[in-house]
């Protein structure tokens, strides 16, 4: 993974609560063996008519919406199933970062451990976002923050863990496996 | 000592490495359950970085989720149809054989639901901790284990440690005082639990679910209410072990047998909550106000009373899902025409709900134009189905009785709603889509599904029980 410090880009808008991650997207795409190429089934079935044509007035096919890499959706993004698929297809897609007042909790975990950031920021913030749509904001992972065009700065929480993660661009998967010591000890202890 | 919750006393049995404000705590996982669909990526990964599977003896693997419910592609002699669920299934034997996996493959008699097999088996007990790349793994609770679904890194994480890095959740008692009325169902309990505490009602908790009607329910019945935790955000759902538990679990194959038996007994009856420990949060609720209820919308919260009617109003998204069930807002929905009746999923695949499904089916036939699919939910389920009877009932009711595996809970394995339908539904989502693009899906307990697919209506299965 890429270190992430800041991060600066214009925001899409989603503000359907509880998007699930059957709709961003459909279990018909998981019958893949790899994590590549996903972003173009991305939403596919709101983005794409029967016939595989982009739907004009679905948000992510406007042309306004080229280049976002912050989505703002409705409370309880990321519900339902566990598919790690959901945040492949947005990073794919091209986006860094979801906003919302709530995020489901495997999608924030699965969305952490591949470096598309889950911002959690409280409901007035959130109403602005949703009213400006393609406003132009930054996030910084160091001081935690997000700030709006306003020049309004926000904390949102992430845990230092994570964030040691993402900034340093260094997985959990290293961590755990210097524990092994630890590991073993346990195993050894309790007759597992 | 402080009174501690049976969450608190397992997330503490299976602390490898304490929490600190700068690191989640690493904490050891007993069962490693695993499918085709979401470890694939996580095998790769062991192979990108030359690492051994930790536990061969903690993982096991099963074909559930592409894989085809049709006789003939799976004992048949001919290859699954759909290119990409076939090369899904066979990159997962690959795997079991490359990392030494245990697999109950396509023709084992003991493949089956992920979620059904392991308590089936007797692999899941009481005190575990229990993990799969699916969020319906809250299933296992239902034994007092400590069950989640996790993303496919974490799969990844513990295939190579057999443990994972956490946050200790919070905790979340769902008090159900006195016991489900006659012809009212686990299912209606959870739906109405959803309905009250909303989709995201649960998120960050792990929900116990207590009190006397829970204790009244058979353990088919709590797994099909801890199944659904996660429909209500929740991390985990679980249910304190008792007599019903260990009733369940003696004698099966993967349960403790002989000596390991009386000791894994004395260890189970510790787990309870102790009385007077202290939850986050609670949330109390009556069963005998519970009535048999069914979804009219896009999530599993959008839930009334079979005999009620859709919500008069509410916000846009409310709307958006109407527009997509194409219902009106105020109408009633007994009397709703169907189109599918899915019973199966690992929410309502059990032997007790294809008996509740065959008690209504019996003697009747499925209304013209309706589309009966009854999928078990294991091969064992299956085969006690068929020495039971039940299969006969179903087929001579018209039904079309499959081989085990999701199906149509998620169109992904060649079983689908089509777009604009109707479908009654056992399963545990009716997000727009989740059984075949444009398909309109209304959750609903076995009985009630049965009772949709002989009136060819949403009907109150009360109706057509004696």
């Amino acid at each position: 993974m890429e270190p992430i410090r800041t991060l600066t880009s214009r925001t899409v808008v989603m503000p359907s609560t509880n998007i699930d991650t059957d709709q961003i997207i459909p279990a018909r795409f998981l019958t893949t063996t790899t994590r590549e190429g996903l972003g173009q089934s991305l939403f596919a079935d709101w983005r794409y008519d029967a016939s595989g044509k982009p739907l004009k007035d679905f948000v992510l096919n406007r042309a306004q919406s080229q280049g976002c890499a912050f989505l703002v959706a409705g409370r309880n993004v990321g519900c339902g199933s566990s598919r790690e698929h959901a945040p492949w297809a947005l990073l794919d897609f091209g986006f860094k970062a979801v906003i919302s007042t709530e995020i489901a909790d495997i999608f924030r975990s699965n969305s952490l451990k591949n470096g598309l950031l889950p911002v959690v920021v409280d409901e007035d913030t959130h109403a602005w976002l949703l009213g400006n749509p393609g406003a132009e904001i930054s996030i910084d992972l160091e001081s935690r923050t997000l700030s709006l065009p306003s020049g309004r700065i926000v904390e949102f929480p992430l845990e230092s863990f994570a964030r040691y993660c993402l900034m340093n661009g260094v997985d959990e998967l290293g961590y755990l496996l210097a524990q092994s010591g630890r590991i073993a000890e346990y195993e050894k202890a309790h007759d597992k | 000592m402080t009174p501690q919750t049976m969450f608190e006393k397992l997330w503490q049995q299976h602390v490898v490495v304490p929490e600190t404000a700068d690191t989640p705590a690493v904490i050891y996982i007993d069962l490693h359950l695993t499918h085709e669909v979401t470890s694939p990526q996580a095998f790769s990964l062991l192979r990108e970085r030359g690492l051994k599977l930790r536990r061969t003896d903690r993982t096991l693997a099963t074909l559930d989720h592409s894989t085809p419910t049709e006789t003939a592609q799976i004992f048949g002699g001919m290859p699954i149809r759909l290119e990409s669920p076939r090369k899904q299934v066979e990159q997962l034997e690959r795997n079991a054989e490359e990392f030494a996996v245990e697999l109950l493959g396509l023709k084992s008699d003991r493949r089956g639901i992920v979620h059904i097999i392991g308590p089936e088996l007797g692999a899941t007990q009481p005190g575990k901790t229990i993990v799969c790349g699916d969020s319906h793994t809250s299933t296992h609770g239902a034994f007092g284990a400590l069950a989640f679904g996790i993303g496919t890194t974490e799969v990844g994480h513990v295939l190579a440690t057999q443990c994972l890095l956490q946050r200790q959740p919070k905790t979340f008692a769902i008090n159900v005082a006195g016991r489900l009325p006659a012809g009212v169902t686990a299912k209606d309990l959870v739906l109405a639990i959803i309905g009250r505490i909303g989709v995201s009602g649960g998120t960050g908790h792990v929900i116990e679910f207590r009190g006397e009607a829970i204790r009244a329910l058979h353990m088919d019945e709590r797994m099909t209410v801890c199944n659904m935790s996660i429909e209500a955000g929740a991390r985990a759902g679980m249910v304190a072990p008792d007599e019903t538990t260990f009733a369940y679990l003696k004698g099966r194959p993967r349960a403790p047998a002989g000596e390991a038996w009386d000791r894994a007994l004395d260890a189970w009856r510790c787990l309870p909550s102790d009385p007077g420990a202290a939850f986050d949060r609670e949330f109390s609720l009556d069963a005998a106000d519970v009535v048999p209820m069914i979804t009219y919308g896009t999530n599993p919260g959008m839930v009334m009373p079979i005999s009620g009617s859709i919500p008069g109003s509410g916000d846009e998204v409310f709307h958006k899902a109407l527009r997509y069930m194409g219902f009106e807002p105020g109408q009633a929905i007994a009397g709703k025409p169907v189109d599918v009746v899915f019973i199966g999923s690992c929410t309502n695949a059990r032997l007790s709900d294809l008996q509740a499904a065959a008690a209504v089916l019996k003697g009747r036939q499925v209304a013209a134009g309706v589309k009966l699919l009854i999928v078990p939910g294991s091969q064992q389920i299956k085969r006690m189905a068929e020495a039971e009877g039940l299969a006969d009932t179903f087929r001579a009711a018209g039904a079309d009785w499959r081989e085990s595996g999701c199906s149509m809970c998620l169109g992904m394995n060649g079983d689908t709603v089509e777009a604009g339908k109707y479908s009654v539904s056992t399963s545990n989502r009716n997000f727009e889509g989740r059984q075949g693009v444009g398909a309109r899906t209304l959750l609903a307990s076995p009985a009630a599904a049965a009772a949709a697919a002989v009136t060819g209506r949403v009907t109150d299965p009360r109706e057509l029980l004696s």
